[in-house]
């Protein structure tokens, strides 16, 4: 059983690209379609509270359905598992560049990947804010938040802190009223 | 001392990383980067590429990159750096552990409560402004030269323009994109 939830998850962990959302229908084939381990409105169910918790989405996932099956021991598996893949690529990675980032050739590869790699940031930007629902009206809180880390240098923690605080007391004290 | 700072920098970041994994790169953007010093803006864009073309999580991918650059850049040895990584790595997941399994045994049923709700109506236009801030936060000298060096700076702002303009509206996959910058870098960078 472990052995079986570890390859599972092992095999979610190489094949996801970009932390996302393409590993969901891999992950429902295996876990909800062969082995029937959890039926599928609840898969569906652990999805939508995973992607709402902080952490790395893929994990959250992973630890929510080993918990289920095996408890604690079970959890610690499948993130294990889920990690392990990306972590043994990535360390490889680091150390070889590491050695070869001064190489010539090497510099000028990463020197053009830079400015994609900013753009690559900078597209989810604009099409997050519009799956929140950012308008004229509410326009001001990101705004505000970018300017707090970029040009005060204000830690993105407190910016959550402080947004999740807010969003608590707007529907605590000001929505009812309004 | 390193090791008990990264350690408790990744564990903040896993535990209010909300909203995805872009939205980590700002968080760990502002402890690698911005408090720490450990990595500079370059060596941090270089993270997020190198996290980007791999399989896995960003977060994943970018904590371990991060955790053995650290360690190496303070000056310490491979196997020093590789217990760098692994720190970064088990601090980034070990909130997740504990709040899904919280959330599994008992708070399940309050996932939907109001309060709740609430509390992802702030977080949610937040989000937005730490991609935007991580966005300007990388556009820096280091990774597009200045106006004084032209031929690197408007090439940078090209493959920039370039990416944008190919991923978001022409909908290239961004791999094949990031394939074809390093392509023009070595051509036109070298």
């Amino acid at each position: 059983m472990y052995w079986t939830l570890f390859k599972t998850f092992i095999k979610i962990g190489l094949v996801t690209f970009n932390g996302g959302y393409a590993m969901i229908p891999m992950i429902e084939a295996d876990v909800v379609d062969k082995y029937k381990w959890i039926d599928k409105d609840e898969f569906v169910n652990l999805v939508a509270i995973a992607q709402s918790c902080p952490g790395v989405f893929a994990i959250n996932i992973s630890i929510f359905i080993g918990y289920k099956l095996k408890k604690i021991s079970g959890a610690v598996c499948t993130a294990i598992a889920t990690a392990l893949p990306s972590f043994l690529i990535i360390l490889l990675i680091a150390m070889l560049f590491h050695q070869f980032q001064d190489n010539k050739i090497v510099a000028s590869i990463f020197a053009g990947i830079r400015p994609a790699v900013v753009a690559l940031i900078a597209v989810p930007t604009f099409n997050l804010a519009k799956s929140a629902n950012i308008n004229i009206s509410n326009c001001w809180i990101p705004t505000i938040c970018a300017i707090a880390i970029w040009l005060l240098g204000v830690n993105p923690i407190w910016v959550i802190i402080a947004a999740g605080v807010g969003g608590f007391l707007y529907g605590k004290y000001i929505r009812p009223t309004e | 001392m390193i090791f008990i700072q990264l350690f408790i920098a990744f564990f903040e970041i896993g535990l209010f990383g909300f909203g995805g994994g872009y939205a980590m790169i700002s968080l760990i953007q502002g402890m690698v980067v911005t408090r720490y010093h450990w990595l500079t803006v370059s060596e941090f864009t270089n993270a997020i590429a190198i996290s980007q073309m791999t399989p896995g999580p960003i977060g994943i991918n970018s904590a371990t990159y991060c955790g053995y650059t650290a360690i190496r850049n303070a000056g310490f040895s491979e196997i020093t750096g590789i217990f760098g990584s692994l720190t970064a790595a088990i601090a980034i997941i070990l909130p997740s552990l504990v709040l899904m399994i919280l959330i599994s045994k008992m708070f399940m049923k309050y996932m939907d409560s109001p309060i709740i709700q609430d509390v992802f109506s702030g977080l949610r236009p937040a989000v937005v402004g730490l991609l935007a801030a991580a966005t300007l936060l990388l556009m820096t000298p280091e990774n597009f030269s200045t106006p004084s060096d032209p031929w690197t700076f408007w090439i940078s702002i090209g493959l920039f323009i370039a990416t944008f303009v190919g991923t978001k509206l022409v909908k290239i996959n961004p791999l094949s994109m990031i394939g074809c910058t390093a392509f023009a870098g070595l051509l036109l960078l070298y």
